[in-house]
């Protein structure tokens, strides 16, 4: 149960810390119209992160609630993507790493969709639908820059750069993971990589960029070992919970 | 027909409460008012977003942050059709946000003030969104067509966000000691403020006797002012907070709430640009739209190219 509870959390982490790190561009972006579709996003993935949580909280079985999971873990259970808690740098790092992420989490979630367990079938169905759009909308942009102006095509080469060494961990299933596909529960991350270097090859190539090639990749993430980024994250997200604890907001 | 016949008709048209549209004649000061104010309550939604969006983080629960998400991003689309309707009357929207950061135009003073706790996301639901309502309400009349059609939709957002700002302080009110000392402390720096959002008082107020004339406006600063605070003092006793006037009165006579001296001199130095926000808000706002210059340069490059490759595969073929 507790490999279950884990991968759910994983899942679940990944849109909540997402989330936060969209939230900061709400009232900031290049132009209203972005900053409505990034919020959009930052909705969509908050979403899904709490169908997760909830269902995270069934399969536990303590009688906690979504709340709980989000607010009262410590950085070291937090199991999100290293890349996800990345800072947002600009625009260009922004949909990088968006586009990063969009075109692996269309993948999972289209395995997802027949998953042995059925609510997170449920999930990935509901998701799917969001993510496809997300994909479009970040890979769109990544084009977009990169067959834009210099100074576009510079930031966002630069942001695929900085940000490549973070992908790594998409594909190297952790434990939990692992027990979760020989159920039939999750899908092997390890065999989503050809079709997402697919991707990236083919929106690279239409925006005119380079595909990285360094082959060095953190990771540590999805077991909870994270980058310096993430305390700071929780401790502003978790503040009012853990300040006046028991209470209804 | 000459100017003056043509303003005869349009006054006329306005008396008949007849729409004007964008590509109706309309007098040049009855032009530029409107531009005036859509662009001043553009402006207003946007910078209305900063002090929000301090809380985003830190809001909590999930279901609470995804609220308070989709509230100012419903903010952004309430600014989003105000350039619209500005735009209509033949400016554009980048000369407006502009003027905005030049500090020719003005927004809201009220977003002037700082957000210092979770209870202000419901005390600026509760009072601030709740006063632009009535101050807002009237304009799904005004006489411009666009306006009045933006306003709309406004308006049932603005009613939901009042809600949803309202139930945000009743959970606090109902929670615990340190809860609702939050909420007090809230309604304590926000009521004021909220007072001075329908304006200076009618005696002093420079631009509405044109406004009510040609039915932009159809309610006088004061009179909102008083409908407010008729509306809000039963809402606080449900909450059980204090509204913070120790003039405040029921006039059996009047059937009003009678209210306490604003502070006028706080109220002028803050529309000056003296208040405590000011140029924090601005300087956010120009920052965001100066480092989204390469940005909206590079769309409009690429979308150049796309149409230059357009054009000559065409040739080709």
């Amino acid at each position: 149960m507790n490999s279950k509870k884990n991968y759910i959390l994983h899942l679940a982490d990944n849109g909540l810390i997402l989330a936060q790190r969209l939230g900061e561009w709400c009232g900031h972006g290049p132009v209203l119209e972005q900053d409505i579709a990034l919020t959009n996003i930052a909705l969509d993935v908050l979403g899904q992160a709490r169908y997760f949580y909830q269902y995270a909280a069934e399969v536990d079985g303590k009688g906690k609630d979504e709340d709980y999971y989000a607010y009262f873990r410590d950085e070291r259970e937090f199991k999100n993507f290293l890349l996800l808690e990345q800072p947002n740098g600009d625009w260009a790092n922004t949909i990088m790493r968006q586009f990063f992420y969009d075109n692996f989490m269309q993948l999972v979630y289209t395995k997802l969709m027949s998953s042995n367990d059925e609510q997170i079938a449920a999930i990935a169905s509901k998701a799917i639908k969001e993510v496809n759009y997300h994909l479009k909308f970040s890979s769109e942009w990544v084009i977009r820059m990169g067959d834009g102006t210099e100074e576009s095509h510079q930031r966002v080469q630069e942001a695929a750069n900085n940000l490549w060494e973070y992908t790594g961990e998409f594909f190297v299933p952790a434990p939990y993971e692992t027990e979760m596909v020989s159920q039939g529960i999750a899908t092997d991350s390890a065999s989503l990589k050809n079709d997402w270097q697919n991707r990236v090859n083919e929106i690279f190539a239409e925006a005119t960029l380079q595909v990285p090639q360094a082959n060095w990749f953190q990771s540590g993430g999805k077991i909870g070992i994270h980058t310096e980024y993430l305390g700071i994250i929780l401790t502003d997200l978790q503040y009012l919970q853990r300040a006046y604890p028991g209470n209804t907001w | 027909m000459t100017t003056i016949d043509l303003e005869d008709q349009f006054m006329k048209r306005v008396a008949a409460d007849e729409k004007i549209e964008p590509k109706d004649w309309m007098p040049e000061k009855y032009r530029k008012t409107l531009i005036r104010q859509i662009a001043q309550h553009a402006h207003s939604e946007v910078v209305g977003m900063l002090p929000e969006a301090n809380y985003i983080s830190r809001a909590p629960s999930l279901r609470r942050k995804a609220a308070l998400l989709a509230k100012i991003q419903d903010e952004g689309g309430h600014g989003l059709y105000l350039y619209c309707a500005a735009e209509t009357l033949g400016v554009e929207r980048d000369t407006l946000i502009e003027e905005l950061h030049s500090g020719k135009a003005k927004y809201s003073s009220i977003f002037n003030y700082p957000t210092l706790s979770w209870a202000d996301m419901g005390a600026i639901g509760w009072l601030v969104d709740g006063a632009a309502i009535l101050n807002q309400v009237p304009l799904c009349k005004c006489s411009y067509g666009p306006y009045a059609r933006a306003m709309v939709r406004v308006c049932k957002e603005e009613s939901f966000h009042q809600r949803q700002g309202y139930e945000i302080l009743l959970t606090l009110c109902n929670g615990s000691a340190e809860q609702k000392q939050m909420a007090q402390d809230s309604l304590n720096r926000w009521w004021w403020p909220s007072l001075m959002m329908f304006g200076p008082s009618d005696v002093d107020s420079t631009n509405s006797e044109y406004s009510m004339k040609t039915k932009i406006k159809r309610f006088s600063n004061d009179e909102l002012r008083q409908k407010f605070v008729d509306a809000t003092k039963p809402q606080a006793d449900i909450l059980g907070i204090k509204i913070p006037d120790s003039d405040l009165k029921y006039n059996e006579q009047t059937s009003h709430w009678e209210f306490g001296e604003i502070n006028w001199d706080e109220f002028h130095n803050v529309v000056k640009g003296n208040g405590v926000c000011n140029k924090i808000r601005l300087k956010e706002r120009q920052q965001a739209w100066d480092n989204g210059k390469w940005v909206r340069d590079a769309a409009t490059a690429y979308a150049e190219k796309r149409e230059q490759r357009k054009n000559e595969s065409k040739q080709v073929a």
